[in-house]
């Protein structure tokens, strides 16, 4: 006696949340009625494990077909083939554009084309996500850019008007649509200590602070291009380590501001020189697409680096950092 | 009485992208009613068009309103070549053609594709304007409701039953015509579901032109089949019970509808009565005068005994059995003085509805069945299916004298059923004899039930389960012992039914599902030899399910069975029987006896040892099985009672017969002779393996129940969340183990599974009960077996059972329909107390009430209907902003941290089995939903097989039928039946095909919470006639 066709269909969809997180992390149905077995559901419902089976391939068969809604949420809002509770349907968009701080990683920065997607291998093995997992996530990623790359408006709210996402996962794929489309180097050795949280924080005050949107609210694409006009204008910082009289003001507004304040002071005092020339390098090469990519190399290497040799502790750089920016306020020419 | 039909094309979405060049479509629509066809312009590039058409304008015959459905056909514009259809839109207009459903249909729906599917969505706005035309060699008969439902409608009042109507209509199966050959799948299957949308639009009329004739405004439990007899043809037929309806809160129903100016002009002269306060409806006047006549039919209920002798003795009696002009007894020569109309005429006194106004019931005599084994040949002339009639009729008559049998003038819980393959088709029909109370199938009697009424002394919740027939003149061996509630009257040890437990019944403990299952080998063969194989069987079949029954309820230690339904298929090497039924235990019954084992070989001391170990499983079985469902009933002692204890003898209610071709009758005893029943006697493997399958029944998991029955005895206290689904199972047999026993065990496992996995699936609801459910068994091949069921879960509140059980006393006079737990009997005889002190007062006195009741009505159902509209404008407004590239309403989005799917745009629109829905009460009735579909796939495996074919097949008939209700501006489908899926496979041509016809009651629904304010529903409630029972006792 084989089972040749099995299936439930209910007026109401029904949606398992254990079995769509499992389908989410690309088991097999065979590896998630062994999954499910464990989890102790058999001895809790009395169940036999045939009936696991075809609960799960049934489940499995329904999120298959939900996901072609999926892809564009609000189709599954207006669709009128599965009748879903909206609490659920949020559910069901809200988990499948989730993605694993692992697996974000790896691929922040990187161009989402065909190439990145050969790599998703790779990042399978390394990270331990399956490769159907993986795959969801890339292509969810890459979908997001797609449909926002060229809209105007502020890019969260695009994302989260044709994605229905929260407000945080919005915001995540703000973050990762700006690294992509900017292709900021984020996969270096050196940069491998910082989350994605980290990266994210970075890409919500850059495209507050450093894009076309930050200007003008009207423009294609103006959350995810950097402003031209502005990396331009940071090449005029130059004078800041060029002119001596300058970097010597500088410094001692700084220092004169930090006195007592600072636990690693003298170090400040000794390395304010190369730290001040470590930053405005980095900000005066911006207007270069190589030197975009390396922003955040270039950053750990000029800056983080020798703050971290000198055992900075956080508070004081933020501490140097806000004067450091606030006295150039009071120098000739920064008027 | 002509009219227009009038069709506006709105917009559409979501369209498949038909132009790969440029990823959209140039979509335009056609607008086909009978032979006219109207054509929008071309809405270039979009696939959300906006088309919004001017009036298309249909002036038609009211006929064809009636038979024609509305053909709308989305097409894509192609300079060069042939347009592409995406997919077509049938919309029936029925419901528009009655005063009281719809006004307009309006709102999204499905564009429906039969090798494609759904492909998007279009919005369209339907009106119908009729005029009135007295006419009276019309051939229409719009202005009949049809209801699913098995029932007197929620909102509705009998005022007469008229009785059974059938109709049947063929046709050439478009499927077998030459013209097949060389047409595409998609145009064959087009012409397929446009066929039978025409051919049911036409039996509808056509039954309605016999309600019309019987003076009837109504058809209640109204069941429409197809018989697909391929090559020989296709015969759609239908059987209901025609019904006068009076609305209880008519005005309510007016008053919204008058907001369209369609509304006038619909008035229909002859079956609405605009004035809700008298009783009667125009046309039966005439009977009106002979209300007081009716005492003789009451001293016929005093002397029940002796008018059952005359009634049994008397071939061809009965109310109103048809045959007049044969000889009649004394109580029918009365009876015809008295009614000379409509009544008289009736040929067969069957009713297909399985719940009743109260009192309408007076005894129940038992399950009554019939079937026959036809050869199909050809139907030659469509236009005459005199054939298919007489085949029916001729099954009809043998239900009509097995009730007579049993001394019952009427059939009650009638359905008819077929199973086919090849050129064999097995007919079957199936009821429960009883005895009814005249009273409601006369007319105008509400003078005379209230004097009636003072007279009656009900014996409260037996009265039915009282023998009609002559205890010294039985039609089968039987044991009786006297009635346990009320002491008097005779009850038989088991009783089994295809109605509905009444609600008046007094039951003890919990009900449960019960099925018998079986399956028989059967050598292939051809015609005639083929059906003699097939005639031959079908005794022992029946035998062997109805033992089954009677073991299964035994082991359930109950009395009792309702809604029985005993399903016989065929197919090519096999026969396969599925009984599925309620068991509950009936206080006025006998306690069932246990069930004993008996050895052949008590020589044997292993054996010995063997059998009384099986003796002990089945006893702790049974007393387990008592503890589950609550059975504790209250000990009598036998001198109370009078009555010899209740031996262990099995008799039946079951008369049955099969007949060939050749009209030969045979009656087969079922009361195994003089055997002692409960001895099961083990004399070979068979009989063991027999014993086996009793115990291998596992009761469903604590916290579940199940019944077939519209509600479960013993839960009353129902929350408002209901899960109706449908699930299908097809096994393929492996061709080397076919032996009876082997197949016996697929078959169990295969259900026994189906419903584990149901039990699994839905284990989020519990505590809840799985009510109304629903097995199909089809063979679709040689070694396949296909089960389809569809139920519904409603979860109920474990702890409120007892504040509801206080509350009865209330409950039972608003609502007749959930009233049978546990206490019946003090609610009962308070019941039977109070309702004569609110008798049916005057007309005129109760007016008052009803206007006031009426008035709050039509607020919030104007209510609803805004909520209604504003829900559709929403959705349309939303497409517009698709096309500004944002799909969503722009306030949904302003404010970020909400989760921003909190407001969808789509309705939900409930669909359930059952006739009410738990929580809410049904406001208006809008009308018959009753739709075919046909999905054909050539590309099988890349949708995902069968499985993910037929999954996707059924959503999108969920998803179609939710489209129409809410179109019509409901909001739940009552009644809804999935009447047939036929699946058919080819793995290796990577093909597969699926028919489904389902059915059910477009309702509008309002929260009972939302209605607390009105409590003045009360008196309009009560006003349903509440008599019960014409028995008074000797």
């Amino acid at each position: 006696m084989t089972s040749e066709l099995d299936i439930f269909v209910g007026n109401t969809t029904l949606i398992d949340e254990d079995v769509y997180r499992l389908w989410l992390d690309g088991y097999s149905v065979g590896d998630a009625v062994a999954l499910r077995v464990r989890s102790g559901i058999l001895e809790q419902t009395g169940a036999t494990a045939a009936v696991l089976q075809s609960d799960t391939m049934d489940h499995y068969r329904t999120f298959h077909m939900l996901e072609r809604l999926l892809h564009a949420p609000p189709k599954l809002l207006h669709q009128l083939i599965y009748q879903i509770p909206p609490s659920r349907q949020a559910l069901l968009i809200e988990r499948y554009y989730a993605f694993d701080e692992a697996f974000v990683r790896e691929v922040l920065g990187k161009k989402l084309s065909k190439g990145t997607k050969k790599d998703l291998d790779d990042i399978s093995t390394k990270t331990g996500i399956t490769l159907k997992s993986c795959r969801r996530q890339f292509d969810n990623f890459k979908r997001v850019f797609k449909v926002v790359e060229e809209m105007r408006g502020s890019l969260v709210d695009n994302i989260q008007q044709h994605f229905l996402l929260s407000d945080r996962l919005a915001r995540d794929y703000a973050a990762i649509v700006f690294f992509a489309n900017n292709r900021f180097e984020t996969g270096k050795k050196k940069l491998q200590y910082l989350s994605f949280g980290d990266f994210a924080f970075c890409a919500e005050l850059m495209i507050q602070n450093w894009t076309l949107g930050a200007v003008d609210s009207q423009v294609d694409d103006m959350d995810m291009d950097l402003d031209k006009e502005f990396l331009q204008d940071l090449k005029e910082l130059k004078v800041l380590v060029a002119d001596k009289d300058l970097l010597d003001l500088h410094k001692s507004l700084v220092c004169t501001a930090l006195r007592g304040k600072l636990g690693v002071f003298s170090e400040m005092e000794a390395n304010f020189k190369n730290l001040s020339r470590g930053l405005v390098n980095v900000a005066t090469k911006l207007t270069h697409n190589k030197d975009v990519r390396d922003l955040f190399v270039d950053l750990v290497e000029k800056f983080v680096e020798p703050c971290r040799s000198d055992h900075w502790p956080l508070s004081d750089v933020r501490l140097f950092l806000n004067q450091y920016s606030a006295s150039v306020h009071s120098l000739d020419g920064f008027r | 009485m002509p009219g227009k039909l009038k069709v506006k094309i709105v917009a559409g979405r979501h369209l498949p992208v038909m132009d790969r060049a440029s990823d959209l479509t140039d979509a335009f629509v056609e607008v086909k009613f009978g032979n006219t066809t109207f054509k929008t312009d071309v809405y270039p590039k979009s696939l959300n068009p906006q088309w919004n058409s001017e009036w298309f304008k249909f002036e038609v015959d009211d006929e064809d309103l009636q038979d024609e459905p509305l053909q709308i056909t989305v097409l894509d514009h192609d300079t060069y070549s042939a347009n592409d259809a995406i997919g077509k839109v049938y919309i029936d207009i029925d419901p528009l053609l009655y005063s009281e459903a719809a006004t307009v249909i309006s709102g999204w729906f499905p564009i429906y594709d039969t090798i494609h599917g759904i492909r998007g969505e279009i919005n369209v706005v339907v009106k119908v304007d009729l005029f009135n035309d007295l006419n009276r060699f019309r051939q229409s008969s719009c202005g009949v409701k049809f209801f699913c439902t098995t029932s007197i409608p929620k909102c509705y009042r009998a005022v007469i039953i008229h009785g059974f109507v059938e109709e049947l209509v063929v046709n050439e199966d478009p499927e077998y015509q030459w013209i097949d050959r060389i047409r595409t799948p998609r145009a064959s299957n087009e012409a397929r579901q446009r066929l039978i949308s025409l051919m049911s639009g036409e039996l509808q009329r056509k039954i309605g032109l016999k309600v019309l004739e019987m003076r009837g405004n109504a058809v209640v439990g109204y069941l429409q089949c197809f018989d697909l007899e391929g090559e020989s043809g296709l015969v759609v037929r239908a059987i209901g019970t025609a019904c006068t309806l009076d609305k209880l809160s008519s005005p309510a129903a007016f008053l919204p509808a008058c907001n369209s100016p369609s509304k006038e002009m619909k008035e229909i002269p002859f079956n609405e009565d605009p004035n809700p306060n008298t009783h009667s409806s125009g046309p039966s006047t005439p009977l009106k005068n002979q209300t007081y006549s009716f005492s003789p039919s009451k001293s016929y209920s005093r002397q029940s005994s002796s008018s059952d002798t005359d009634l049994s003795l008397t071939p061809k009696t009965g109310m109103g059995s048809g045959s007049a002009g044969k000889e009649g007894g004394p109580f029918k020569a009365l009876l015809r003085q008295q009614t000379q109309s409509a009544l008289e005429q009736r040929e067969f006194p069957f009713f297909t509805l399985t719940a009743f106004p109260p009192g309408f019931l007076v005894h129940v005599g038992g399950v009554v069945s019939a079937r026959s084994v036809k050869l199909l040949d050809r139907i030659h002339n469509p236009d005459e299916p005199e054939t298919r009639d007489a085949w029916w009729a001729e099954i009809r008559q043998e239900i009509k004298s097995h009730a007579k049998a049993l001394g019952c003038h009427a059939v009650v819980g009638y359905s008819e059923s077929t199973s086919i393959c090849e050129e064999v088709c097995i007919l079957s029909a199936s009821g429960t004899a009883a005895v009814l109370n005249p009273r409601f199938l006369q007319d105008g009697t509400v003078e005379g039930c209230l004097e009636q009424r003072l007279e009656e002394n009900l014996p409260a919740g037996c009265g039915f389960c009282h023998i009609p027939y002559d205890e010294l003149n039985m039609p089968f061996p039987a044991h009786l012992t006297y009635c346990y509630n009320c002491r008097k009257q005779k009850v038989p040890d088991v009783l089994f039914t295809t109605i509905d437990l009444p609600t008046d019944a007094t039951v003890i403990g919990k009900g449960c599902l019960i099925q018998a299952r079986l399956c028989r080998l059967k050598k292939k063969a051809q015609a005639e030899a083929n059906a003699t194989a097939i005639s031959n069987l079908l005794p022992f079949m029946e035998y062997e399910v109805h033992t089954q029954l009677m073991n299964k309820l035994k082991l359930k230690g109950m009395n009792a069975l309702f809604g029985l339904r005993i399903q016989i298929t065929v197919g090519e090497n096999m026969l396969m029987g599925l009984a599925s039924a309620t068991g509950v235990y009936l206080a006025a019954l006998p306690t069932p006896g246990g069930i004993q084992i008996a050895g052949k070989t008590p020589n044997d001391g292993s054996y010995e040892q063997h059998i009384s170990h099986m003796q002990k499983k089945i006893n702790d079985t049974i007393a387990k099985n008592k503890e589950l469902y609550e059975i504790n009933p209250p000990e009598i002692s036998e001198e109370i009672i009078g009555s010899p204890i209740p031996e262990p003898r099995q008799r039946s209610r079951l008369l049955r017969s099969q007949s060939e071709s050749s009209d030969e009758v045979t009656e087969l005893d079922l009361s195994h002779g003089k055997k002692d029943a409960f001895v099961l006697e083990i004399d070979d493997t068979d009989a063991m393996e027999d014993v086996h399958s009793l115990l291998t029944d596992v009761p469903p998991p604590s916290g579940f129940y199940s019944c077939n029955t519209e509600i479960m005895p013993g839960i009353n206290n129902w929350t408002s969340e209901i899960q109706m689904f449908t699930s299908v199972r097809v096994i393929r047999l492996s061709s080397l183990n076919l032996t009876n026993q082997a197949l016996n065990k697929n078959f169990n496992d295969l259900c026994e599974n189906l419903l584990k996995s149901l039990y699994f699936k839905l284990r989020s609801m519990i505590p809840c009960c799985l009510c109304h459910v629903n097995f199909t068994v089809s063979l679709p091949e040689d070694e396949l077996i296909q089960v389809t069921v569809t139920a519904v879960a409603i979860t109920f509140d474990k702890n409120q059972a007892l504040q509801t059980t206080k509350a009865h006393v209330e409950k039972s006079l608003q609502r007749a329909s959930t009233d049978n737990e546990e206490l019946l009997q003090f609610p009962l005889e308070l019941c039977s107390d109070s309702l004569p002190s609110h008798p049916f007062p005057p007309a005129k006195a109760t007016s008052v009430d009803y206007s006031s009741f009426a008035d709050r009505c039509s607020s919030w159902i104007e209510l609803i209907k805004l909520k209604a509209q504003t829900i559709r404008r929403g959705s349309i407004k939303t497409t517009v902003t698709v096309e500004k590239t944002s799909p969503m309403g722009e306030g949904n989005f302003r404010n970020r941290s909400a989760a921003p799917c909190a407001n969808s745009t789509v309705g939900v629109v409930k669909m359930t089995p059952l006739s009410f829905i738990p929580g809410a009460k049904i406001t208006k009735y809008l009308g018959i939903i009753n739709m075919f579909f046909i999905r054909e796939t050539t590309s099988l495996r890349e949708e995902g097989g069968v499985s993910g074919f037929l999954h996707a097949f059924i959503a999108e008939v969920f998803a179609m039928v939710r489209a129409h209700v809410a179109a019509l501006g409901g909001n739940a489908v009552v009644s809804y039946i999935m009447k047939q899926c036929v699946f058919m496979e080819n793995p290796n041509k990577n093909q597969a095909q699926c028919l489904i016809n389902v059915s059910g009651d477009a309702v509008v629904f309002a929260r009972e919470s939302e209605l607390e304010v009105v409590s003045t529903q009360q008196p309009a409630a009560n006003c349903q006639p509440a008599c019960t029972g014409g028995e008074v006792t000797t």
